[in-house]
């Protein structure tokens, strides 16, 4: 049984004010196995993110389906990491505990995982961008998701500390064998963390392309390996165009 | 120096000036802004005592215009007679019982006012019909129609307070950060988790704004109500003494009642809102 079925017909802005109608996505259909991490990546402004909130049921308003596998929770790291500035990383890790009796160990569990083991005491308003992702992260994954969605996890940060965050969301996905989304605009990031390429292609957003990428475990790891899936995905699949055409120059690497 | 980036550089700079400032501060300035925190009150504490003496002194009938000293002996006489705490008691009483209705009922009908709008747009009217009528109409109509008891008192006081506090709490149900209720509604956090840990903190600084300009009307108004329609109270016994021609005994009531609601003030309010702001430091 797939761990989430897509299968959207049309998504639809209502009009505001003066403003008319805009239609955000158009068909895309797709599922997921369990374990499975699939990169969603397309131009700016092609839906990426209004997919996520669908998928999330924030927007409920849209033609077409969508399931996820019953039973399971949603965990959900924003491209803001959206902590409660006025209560500690250890408390805002316990808001989505379930009170039982465990929390305290699972909560020290994960924040030692992020790497943020000395830090569950200080408030969130004081965290840097860099840990404040981190805790999103811990927060996320402490409640052990059926599907996590992630939306652009590394952006604002500098090159050394996404590397260093993406290295750990590598680990931490294939420690929980979590199944989940990332949307991104990096197709290294893509290669090295996903096992599929969602493509969609510029607004409104229609699946363009749906890409296995083809790299083992140990292969992910290295630069040299994902670099190359990059320039062949580059060249197979007519991205140079997408970026001609609808992208920020620095958006597509 | 190091250079770095301009952001780090400009803070760096920052901190580095604040740094030198403190060290080229001498003791004896810090002496002598303590000096003028305290002293400069005092002076002018003492100078409004002054110019009230020197009123006295002229006044042709001195029980219609009494010194100071002759105010604080009043203070002295009714509080060792047991009179000034017995009614200062039953007014806190009255204040603390529609503070709390008028917060509880404010707080519920401006978070459902800020959160739809469709409740907004049907209780306005209402809210500028209350906001606008004159305190004084309700209390009669609270009396005329409750009776002269205390519930009535209780109720006169809550009706004129919960426009304003409904005004103020909307606005803070307003600005609630949309995103972390996002966030809240994926994780499934429970509602009164989503209350008490997200919602409410946010509304904190309009909660204690309310609360303040609150307590600020409710004390005029519950003296405006004992006078009208009570045995007892501050309100009662300045009716009293108005009666009586007693300037003395009208001056010592209301300076105690200063002092009870700035030591409210110090005691109270002040160390609360500073632990509920802790995390912004």
């Amino acid at each position: 049984m797939p761990a989430l079925t897509v299968a959207i017909e049309a998504k639809w802005f209502p009009p505001v004010g003066d403003a008319p109608a805009k239609h955000v996505l158009g068909e895309i259909a797709f599922s997921m196995a369990p374990g499975e991490v699939l990169a969603l990546t397309g131009p700016s402004g092609c839906g990426k993110t209004t997919l996520l909130n669908l998928i999330a049921g924030l927007d409920r308003s849209f033609d077409g389906r969508i399931e996820p596998a019953p039973g399971r929770r949603l965990a959900y790291v924003f491209q803001e990491p959206r902590l409660l500035p006025w209560r500690t990383v250890e408390e805002n890790i316990r808001l989505v505990l379930d009170g039982g009796a465990h929390d305290d160990a699972r909560v020290r569990t994960i924040l030692a995982e992020v790497g943020l083991g000395s830090a569950g005491k200080l408030f969130a308003s004081r965290l840097s961008l860099g840990m404040a992702r981190r805790a999103a992260v811990a927060r996320a994954f402490v409640i052990e998701p059926g599907l996590l969605l992630l939306d652009e996890p590394f952006v604002s940060l500098d090159e050394q500390t996404a590397a260093r965050l993406r290295l750990l969301l590598r680990q931490l996905l294939a420690l929980h064998r979590t199944t989940a989304i990332l949307v991104t605009h990096n197709l290294r990031e893509a290669a090295a963390l996903a096992h599929r390429l969602i493509l969609l292609s510029a607004s409104p957003g229609r699946l363009l392309g749906d890409i296995e990428v083809p790299l083992s475990e140990a292969e992910r790891q290295d630069e040299r390996a994902n670099e190359a899936v990059r320039a062949s995905l580059l060249a197979a699949h007519g991205l140079g165009e997408l970026d001609r055409l609808a992208a920020p120059a620095e958006a597509w690497p | 120096m190091a250079h770095s980036g301009p952001v780090s550089a400009t803070r760096a700079t920052r901190r580095s000036a604040a740094a030198a400032a403190g060290e080229r501060r001498s003791p004896w300035a810090a002496a002598g802004e303590a000096w003028s925190r305290i002293l400069l009150p005092a002076i002018s504490i003492l100078a409004l005592l002054a110019l009230w003496q020197l009123a006295a002194s002229q006044a042709a009938n001195p029980r219609l215009m009494p010194a100071p000293l002759t105010v604080f002996q009043a203070l002295i006489d009714e509080t060792a007679r047991g009179e000034l705490p017995y009614h200062l008691a039953v007014t806190l009483l009255r204040v603390a019982a529609s503070f709390a209705l008028a917060m509880s009922i404010g707080i519920a009908v401006g978070l459902a006012m800020g959160r739809s709008q469709l409740v907004d747009r049907l209780g306005n009217p209402w809210l500028l019909f209350f906001l606008n009528l004159p305190a004084l109409v309700t209390i009669i109509l609270a009396y005329i129609w409750i009776g002269l008891i205390e519930a009535a008192a209780i109720t006169a006081v809550a009706l004129n307070k919960i426009p304003n506090v409904a005004v103020t709490i909307r606005e803070g149900a307003r600005a609630l950060d949309p995103g972390l209720m996002e966030m809240a509604q994926v994780f499934r956090v429970p509602r009164l988790r989503v209350l008490r840990e997200i919602v409410l903190p946010q509304l904190y600084p309009y909660l204690a704004a309310a609360a303040r300009s609150g307590l600020a009307l409710i004390w005029k108004i519950v003296l405006v109500v004992e006078l009208l329609g009570r045995s007892n109270g501050v309100g009662f016994q300045l009716g009293v003494y108005f009666q009586l021609f007693d300037v003395a005994g009208i001056l010592a009531y209301a300076l105690a009642f200063i002092a009870v609601v700035q030591l409210i003030e110090w005691g109270i309010l002040q160390p609360l809102e500073q632990r509920l702001s802790r995390w912004r430091r």
